[in-house]
């Protein structure tokens, strides 16, 4: 049975929060799961924490580009939260801009960025502890 | 140039990308490197051992920690018996993959690192070899 990423679901949101050193199969699993899940679940967000990641490299970073822009074709947007300072440096360095992936400093921050984008606030309660 | 301590790990399969990750991150860490560098020489050996798994067929990464005299760094090796590459320039460039990766591999790890070498030859394979100088 092979290792998978939980996604959890919050209201019309689904977060996702990254927390182990991650292999490239455990990258591409996640992909394919979020995208059945937003059409699954109907969610209209997807929140991606990423804050106890210590690198992002071009495989994932590329994993990040395809989850936002397949949930994009879904109707749903996605924003990566908690990139550590470290991190977002070595990225510039790399080349690597991620080019249409959104990003918030905070799971509470991406919250609000989505609620913005989709119009939902008031409508949606993400069910966040705020 | 005195080479302080040396490893070799082996670069076979995708979890050895996640140990060698791992391992880097220790000696850099135990080298005294900041957070900053420790970040730039993880990401770049996970980029270069990505390749001597895709590329190459598989592999070795020897880690040493070097002395010149005047400062203290970590040299990492990579090395298989693969393929090798034909047009080393070209593999160079950013966005250059024969794989549909995004092809910042050599050229990114060459930014994130402080030196950077690499040698091939088709049909015998290819070795590339960083060094980070401790700040």
């Amino acid at each position: 049975m092979m290792e998978r990423i939980p996604i959890l679901k919050m209201g019309a949101f689904l977060l996702v929060t990254i927390q182990v050193d991650m292999h490239d199969r455990l990258a591409l699993a996640l992909q394919d799961d979020l995208t059945e899940r937003i059409v699954a679940d109907q969610a209209h967000g997807v929140l991606i924490d990423i804050s106890a990641l210590e690198i992002v490299d071009s495989f994932i970073g590329r994993m990040l580009g395809n989850i936002a822009a397949m949930s994009r074709v879904l109707d749903a947007e996605t924003v990566v939260v908690g990139m550590q300072p470290a991190v977002a440096m070595t990225l510039v360095e790399l080349g690597l801009s991620l080019k249409g992936v959104r990003t918030a400093l905070s799971v509470e921050k991406g919250i609000d960025l989505l609620r913005v984008w989709l119009g939902l606030r008031g409508e949606t309660d993400g069910g966040a502890a705020r | 140039m005195a080479v302080l301590q040396d490893e070799v790990l082996p670069l076979r399969s995708e979890g050895d990308i996640v140990r060698a990750r791992q391992v880097v991150r220790e000696w850099a860490r135990r080298e005294g490197f900041g957070l900053v560098d420790q970040t730039k020489i993880v990401t770049a050996a996970s980029e270069l051992a990505r390749n001597t798994i895709n590329y190459g067929a598989g592999g070795t990464l020897r880690l040493e920690v070097l002395n010149d005299g005047m400062r203290r760094g970590l040299q990492l090796t990579f090395e298989d018996q693969g393929a090798g590459i034909a047009d080393i320039e070209l593999a160079m460039k950013d966005g250059y993959s024969t794989n549909g990766g995004l092809g910042l591999g050599l050229g990114g790890a060459k930014r994130l690192a402080n030196e950077f070498e690499i040698v091939s030859r088709p049909g015998e394979g290819t070795r590339v070899r960083i060094v980070k100088w401790r700040k």
